[in-house]
């Protein structure tokens, strides 16, 4: 079979394009080495959050910080495409709603108690939303671990959304009704969309949480059935409900992992998981095939249009050898933004812009992969992702902006080659 | 070269453990795993393996039971981001744990088909009547620790290779070996004559030589040693054929895959005739497949007005080779295949029908179940016989391999 796409990688980049194309009609296959970024993210949507001072309106922002860095992934997109992605991302969450725009950012707790600048978030966090201030209470569970209440109430209370607009924040811990000494928040989440564990939650937290204007949990308030859950917490406390990411394996994050896949599915495309993509069959400009590691052999797929989304270094689309040689791992692409030989890659502080953060693949316009002149070296092929070079996605909070939007453009670019 | 693939070279073992230095805890593995989210008795992939093989003394003992509440079917491996091993790291440890305190009998018993289809075929009448007995099962329960209501195959009588003694394959331009498995010869002879002829449809003699359980199921219940045995003179039988150039293909997708990897990457087995063997092995619908992209598969097929919930198992997903099985049905006018895309029936082999883990696997199986019976269909497809009889036990609706389809689709029943 000839695909009308192949996407390598199954993170929020490629499962996004994946899906928009194949509900462009397109017969689409998604291959990975594995689960990809959903599982790890906190299931906001940032768009862009620091440019390096806090960004309280996205929208009005970009093309001063599109100005300001013409290499940027953002450089590529329109401000339009960024927002058509976020509304075609709502519009797939269907059994999970998401709020928020471009127009404005909200400010949502981390699990450290950090107020964090996020364009698009699940509607289970969106009381969370510090910019008014206000009191909060923040529940723990002494079985949840890495989750802790009291730290991040501290560090919250030491938040002032504005002169006048305090944040007050104070914590309760409860022994869930489980057995188990240590449960993960998976296991949290399948506990909590059964009526009863529910029901003794809410009589456990009753009479703790008089006096706040809302009540944030650990993100694990149900899998399929959020919605459900968050309602019926919110309604027992007469209060609004927020959930706050926590470490991974983050439950916000397989919801939008699940209700992806679910859609692709549905709309015909298939997933591949197991081994890793070894290269490419390739004539002149084009890539015909891509060749994965199958039991035994290797397996190809042919396809008319590939899109790379294997993310950056975290996730090994992007690798670096003993020598210091840095390339795209799946089609040997070059990489820019890679210091070069006798120059520091790494700056002494931590928290510091490095000079290697920016380093990816060059792509143009419509994010076809580019050598240093600038020519397209692959007609066919489109990057999306963190594979793209010139984001500091983690100081710049763009990651799943990113992502989502180059993984959107992708498809719309594949889309309308193929129109 | 990076310090797995230099491993490798070193050999199997030292390469599926080697990789758990590339787990960096994210825990997707522990969120994909259905036997954990079914039972407390099972901590999940990650606690057993990456995290526990780094305490197993390669001379000490290993202590911990829980490993064998793990199934087996490799999800772990397929969903890990970072390329680790989890499940063969837990399957090498299972065995080491059963090496140490010995395999139950029960463990002995199922997990040899083809004895159990030797002794049992002559008899198959009033032994299906007996495990079809409530009585009895109760006892068999009981003294073999079977769990009653566990879905047994029934043996069919006839054994495949009776039919194939009496078949003669026509002369034709092109040979391939069929390897049939356990549960062709003893229990599904039908289906081994199915893929015979899809296989002469399509321009073949098909050769069936002489062959014997692949191991599998030995390997799953701990019985590494016995499993090499009879994976190493399965190998030996068709080697042969692989050495003149055959290919082989199997309609047993968990058996195609211990000759493909699981031999080597679990049971350490690495000789020559294995390694041509796994060479030249392929799932049957893989096979097919292949053989359309080169133009070369028949396309004479005729509709089949129906709707099939389709389940790819889980070790047909260990192939790494996509759901050949839904490109076929997409070739059969009229065929609605629905990809039902739910991670596992619970089974595993032998899994579910352990009286202490039956529970676990029907809990496990559930939604498949649910979406098999929603779906209203005469027949699933699945291409695994241990997980069509799960499915048939779990949702009342008979499963067939996905050969049968394009057998009847073919018009191949005279």
């Amino acid at each position: 079979m000839i695909y009308d796409a192949a996407v390598i990688g199954a993170g929020t980049a490629g499962l996004a394009a994946a899906l928009r194309m194949a509900e462009g009609g397109l017969k689409v296959i998604v291959y990975a080495k594995g689960v990809g970024s959903t599982h790890l993210t906190g299931g906001t949507i940032d768009v862009l959050g620091y440019t390096p001072h806090l960004v309280e309106h996205p929208e009005t922002e970009l093309p001063s910080f599109v100005d300001a860095h013409p290499d940027h992934p953002y450089a590529r997109l329109s401000v339009a495409t960024i927002n058509d992605a976020l509304g075609w991302f709502r519009g797939r969450m269907t059994t999970y709603d998401y709020t928020g725009n471009l127009a404005a950012n909200l400010m949502l707790p981390t699990a450290a108690g950090a107020p964090k600048p996020s364009a698009l978030v699940p509607e289970t966090m969106a009381a969370g939303d510090l910019r008014g201030g206000g009191r909060f209470v923040i529940v723990g569970f002494t079985q949840l671990k890495d989750f802790y209440p009291a730290y991040l109430a501290d560090n919250l209370s030491r938040f002032e959304a504005a002169p006048g607009l305090p944040v007050n924040a104070r914590s309760v811990t409860q022994r869930a009704p489980i057995a188990q000494a240590d449960v993960t928040p998976l296991s949290f989440a399948r506990h909590f969309e059964d009526a009863e564990f529910r029901k003794a939650v809410i009589a456990g937290l009753e009479r703790e949480v008089g006096g706040s204007d809302a009540v944030g949990f650990p993100a694990v308030l149900g899998l399929g059935e959020a919605r459900t859950v968050c309602q019926e917490l919110q309604d027992g406390l007469g209060l609004p409900v927020f959930e706050v990411p926590t470490l991974p394996p983050s439950v916000p994050g397989m919801r939008m992992f699940n209700a992806l896949k679910r859609a692709l599915s549905k709309a015909g495309g298939t997933v591949v998981m197991g081994g890793p993509a070894l290269g490419a069959d390739a004539t002149g400009e084009r890539v015909e095939a891509l060749v994965t590691a199958a039991a035994a052999r290797t397996r190809s797929y042919r396809a008319r249009h590939f899109v790379l989304a294997t993310g950056g270094f975290a996730s090994g689309g992007i690798v670096m050898d003993s020598t210091g040689a840095v390339k795209e791992s799946v089609l040997g692409l070059p990489v820019a933004g890679v210091p070069p030989t006798g120059e520091e890659r790494f700056s002494p502080g931590y928290w510091a812009s490095h000079p290697m953060a920016r380093a990816g693949v060059a792509v143009d316009d419509a994010l076809r992969p580019v050598d240093a002149d600038g020519d397209v070296l692959y007609a066919n092929v489109r990057i999306a992702g963190a594979a793209i070079a010139g984001a500091e996605p983690w100081r710049e909070k763009s990651g799943e902006g990113i992502t989502l939007a180059t993984g959107y453009a992708a498809a719309s670019s594949i889309l309308e080659s193929d129109a | 070269m990076d310090l797995i693939d230099r491993l490798a070279d070193e050999g199997a073992h030292e390469s599926v453990r080697a990789s758990l230095d590339h787990c960096v805890k994210c825990t997707i593995c522990e969120s994909f795993c259905p036997f954990s989210a079914a039972t407390p008795l099972f901590p999940g992939p990650k606690f057993v393996g990456p995290q526990a093989e780094r305490f197993r003394d390669p001379t000490g003992s290993s202590p911990d039971i829980s490993l064998d509440y793990c199934s087996g079917c490799g999800i772990c491996t397929q969903v890990c981001p970072q390329g680790v091993k989890i499940a063969e790291i837990n399957a090498r440890a299972r065995g080491r744990l059963w090496a140490e305190r010995g395999v139950p009998l029960r463990n002995k018993l199922i997990a040899r088909p083809s004895l159990s289809g030797r002794l049992a075929t002559p008899f198959a009448g009033p032994v299906n009547w007996a495990l079809g007995n409530p009585y009895v099962r109760n006892l068999v329960e009981r003294i073999g620790g079977v769990h009653r209501h566990a879905p047994l195959p029934r043996f069919a009588g006839r054994t495949f290779r009776a039919w194939a003694r009496k078949h003669r394959s026509p002369v034709a331009p092109k040979t391939i070996v069929y390897f049939h498995g356990c549960s062709t010869n003893y229990f599904e002879p039908s289906l081994g004559a199915m893929a015979v002829a899809v296989l002469e449809h399509n321009g073949y003699r098909v050769i069936i030589p002489r062959q014997d359980c692949c191991g599998l199921p030995l390997q799953s219940n701990g019985s590494f040693d016995a499993a090499r045995t009879y994976v190493r003179r399965l190998a030996a039988s068709l080697a042969p054929y692989a050495r003149r150039g055959h290919d082989i293909v199997a309609t047993s997708t968990s058996c195609s895959l211990m000759l493909k990897r699981e031999a080597l990457e679990i049971l350490d087995v690495d000789d020559p005739d294995l390694a041509i063997v796994s060479a030249r092995t392929y799932d049957i619908c893989e096979y097919l497949v292949l053989l359309h992209e080169r133009g070369e598969l028949a396309t004479d097929l005729e509709p089949l007005e129906a709707t099939v919930p389709y389940h790819a198992p889980c070790q047909q997903r260990g192939h790494g080779i996509g759901k050949p099985a839904m490109e076929l049905f997409a070739l059969i006018p009229g065929l609605n295949a629905v990809d039902l895309d739910i991670d596992c029936c619970g089974i595993a082999g032998t899994y579910g029908l352990k009286k202490e883990k039956y529970d676990i696997s029907m809990a496990v199986g559930d939604r498949l179940f649910k979406e098999v019976r929603t779906a209203g269909s005469e027949v699933a497809a699945c291409d695994s016989e241990t997980c069509r009889w799960q499915i048939t036990h779990g949702s009342g609706v008979p499963a067939v391999h996905p050969i049968e389809l394009l057998y009847r689709s073919y018009n191949l029943s005279g």
